[in-house]
């Protein structure tokens, strides 16, 4: 699967739509998947960003990364500014003011754009219904701002407002279940991905754009700077949270469960945890509770796949 | 033909807005603003309007969706109050830092706290800064007219600046007033389709909403400055034309009896057609009593209110909302500076009243025009407060 991964890549456009030359970190996981997202949705597709890592990254006027038409707005109405695009590309076609040249509209956040901040505006827009694709890019933190906790920050991770102390163990919440909140929504397409499977994930954004409604996608996007692994790690980090069951790989069509990325045996959680910076610091007691839960999660997400 | 119905004043907007034929509108319920957005979802329904009406989840999204659909190159409207404007309040920036020509109208309401539905203008005056192009109308005609108005100074290519129209809650809002209405060809003739400069679509990538870094950001700032000063001279232009269309001429400031005034009041928004029934009644009484109704807030028409107010001793400034803390008024502190590098200035006097609600009666302006011209007046007060 993963030598498939590596070669499959090579089959996709050549064309950059995130053009290099870009500001992010090295080794940016983030960046790669947005890479990889906009070469599997092609050029006729118009994408509201929220304010974060890839917005500051890609766009300080005079120069932009973006070969297609972007816009940002602010942090938390990504999911709103894409409602407005789609509504109008919707009446300006009706109203023969546009050709009706298919155009796909997407919004893109972090983790804090679409869990915290922006949960509302993107409630909001699968509730009524908008047809566009959402895709959350999740380094797990508010990396931007120098690292700080989010909702979706994983249980016991040190950031710099969930350190780990003598008292407290990092973050002392377990990580919000975002794809399930769109699930509840009863959206027709809902997945998980990671560019450490490419194939897999440019699959789920052609998914997510053809279908007859909102889209969601939840990318892990691995940081090497808020995570505390080296640069040149940032695929095998992927790799490992997807084969330790700690980020499974699915998707939700029409209400169906499927893990896209099965495995008939989980690596141990250790070896994707310690190693990191932010996890370095999990004692047994706290690495057995991750452990018990992750367990959990993968029975019940193979439950559901059975169904 | 020209037609004269009554109707509530928030359905004659709603009318009008349909005339505009826009083809996005976001909004979500706040009183007083309410019936406006009933109105224009009912045009929908029936087919009578052919628009995406969106209700959103919140007032950030409704503004953040009209933004969204302004930039893909939809005439786009969102009509809200208060805390609705409030909870815009980062959006109401963003917007006109990206030149999109949107227009809201901003149905005046007192912020909380304590929560108050009823009418002042803390709300737009927390917003004085934002940098859209601001209109205070007086009365349902004005609101009719101001809808087509400000899509036409909005969509000129050479302001490309977004538009409120504040006018007060309730006290207008929902009053039931005369109004000419307008046949759509003739609105059509005035107000052609909407043609974006700049619009997102494949066939021409654009970015849209850049990250201004040190090196920049002043000069976004001075250019989005100098925008809306350059807007001046279109507004006037609009403002020409409609009334070439309609035979109802607007300007940026409406004088009544200020020629050889020696005492003004200063008023926004409907408060003007009371205080004109008090100056009426005193320049009965033989007193030199003049009105000045700022239509025109931003950008605001330095010029011409000077060349009004030449010659008055006093002007009267009524404000509805309060600045804590600070020196007087916002309207009045603006007003102030203004005139401060004139040699030759009038005293200004701030007055807050109307707020949350009050009434201010034709009895209460020429309370506070007696102690002003008795000298009894201080620079500053809050009128008419019980106890």
């Amino acid at each position: 699967m993963n030598d498939a991964n590596v070669y499959a890549v090579k089959t996709l456009t050549k064309k950059e739509y995130f053009a290099p030359g870009h500001r992010s970190c090295l080794g940016c996981g983030e960046a790669l998947a947005v890479r990889l997202v906009h070469k599997a949705l092609g050029r006729n597709v118009i994408t509201a960003s929220a304010t974060g890592c890839m917005e500051i990254v890609s766009s300080p006027f005079p120069l932009t990364s973006w070969e297609i038409p972007w816009i940002h707005v602010a942090f938390e109405n990504a999911a709103a500014v894409a409602g407005g695009i789609e509504a109008a590309l919707k009446v300006l076609q009706r109203k023969g003011k546009i050709s009706d040249k298919k155009v796909s509209v997407v919004a893109m956040a972090g983790d804090g754009g679409t869990v915290d901040i922006g949960l509302q505006a993107l409630s909001g827009a699968m509730e009524r219904g908008h047809k566009f694709l959402y895709v959350c890019y999740d380094n797990e933190a508010y990396m931007n701002t120098g690292v700080q906790r989010s909702s979706a920050t994983p249980f016991g991770a040190h950031t710099t407002t969930s350190p780990a102390g003598t008292v407290v163990p990092g973050q002392v919440t377990w990580k919000k279940n975002m794809p399930e909140i769109a699930v509840a929504h009863k959206i027709p397409y809902v997945a998980t991905a990671t560019p450490s499977y490419p194939l897999d994930l440019v699959n789920k954004i052609k998914k997510g754009i053809a279908a007859d409604g909102p889209a969601y996608v939840h990318i892990l996007s691995v940081c090497p700077t808020g995570w505390g692994i080296a640069s040149e790690e940032t695929i095998k980090f992927g790799r490992l949270a997807v084969q330790t069951g700690f980020f499974p790989l699915y998707e939700v069509e029409n209400g169906k469960y499927k893990i896209t990325v099965d495995f008939e045996e989980l690596m141990p959680l250790e070896q994707y945890l310690l190693p990191q910076r932010r996890f370095r610091h999990l004692a047994e007691d706290t690495l057995g509770y991750i452990r018990g839960r992750v367990a959990e999660q993968w029975e019940e997400l193979q439950k559901r796949s059975a169904e | 033909m020209k037609k004269r119905v009554g109707m509530e004043v928030s359905f004659a907007a709603a009318e009008a807005v349909k005339l505009c034929n826009v083809d996005v509108v976001a909004a979500y319920p706040i009183t007083p603003q309410t019936h406006i957005v009933e109105r224009l979802s009912e045009y929908v329904a029936n087919g009578e309007l052919d628009a995406e009406f969106v209700p959103v989840e919140s007032e950030h999204s409704a503004l953040s969706l009209c933004v969204g659909s302004q930039a893909a190159g939809a005439r786009s409207f969102t009509c809200t109050s208060s805390q609705g404007l409030a909870l815009m309040n980062e959006i109401v920036y963003i917007t006109s830092s990206m030149r999109l020509p949107m227009v809201m109208m901003l149905v005046n309401r007192s912020l909380s706290g304590p929560l108050s539905i009823w009418n002042d203008h803390s709300d737009v005056m927390s917003i004085r800064d934002c940098g859209w192009i601001q209109l205070f109308v007086k009365n349902s005609q004005e609101v009719f007219d101001h809808a087509f108005i400000a899509y036409k100074i909005a969509e000129d290519h050479n302001v490309l600046l977004p538009v409120i129209i504040n006018f007060d809650g309730f006290i207008l809002s929902h009053m039931f007033e005369s109004v000419e209405l307008m046949e759509p060809d003739v609105v059509q003739q005035y107000l052609p389709p909407y043609e974006p400069k700049y619009a997102l679509h494949p066939d021409r990538a654009l970015t849209m909403g850049t990250y201004g870094m040190p090196a920049v950001f002043t000069e976004a700032k001075k250019a989005q400055d100098e925008a809306l000063l350059a807007s001046y001279p279109h507004i006037l232009e609009a403002w020409k034309a409609w009334g070439d269309l309609s035979g109802r001429h607007y300007h940026p400031v409406e004088e009544f009896l200020t020629k050889d005034a020696e005492t003004i009041f200063v008023t926004l928004g409907s408060f003007g057609e009371t205080a004109g029934e008090a100056v009426k009644a005193l320049r009965e009484k033989g007193h030199k009593a003049g009105l000045l109704h700022l239509r025109l807030w931003r950008p605001f028409p330095f010029d011409a209110f000077c060349q009004a107010i030449q010659g008055a001793r006093n002007l009267i400034v009524i404000d509805r909302a309060v600045s804590f803390g600070g020196p007087g008024g916002p309207v009045a502190s603006e007003i102030r500076s203004a005139l401060y590098n004139k040699e030759k200035r009038p005293g200004v006097y701030s007055m807050i009243a109307g707020l949350g609600g009050r009434d201010v009666t034709v009895r209460d302006y020429m309370q506070m025009f007696e102690s002003v011209t008795a000298g009894k007046a201080s620079a500053y007060e809050i009128f008419g407060v019980r106890g």
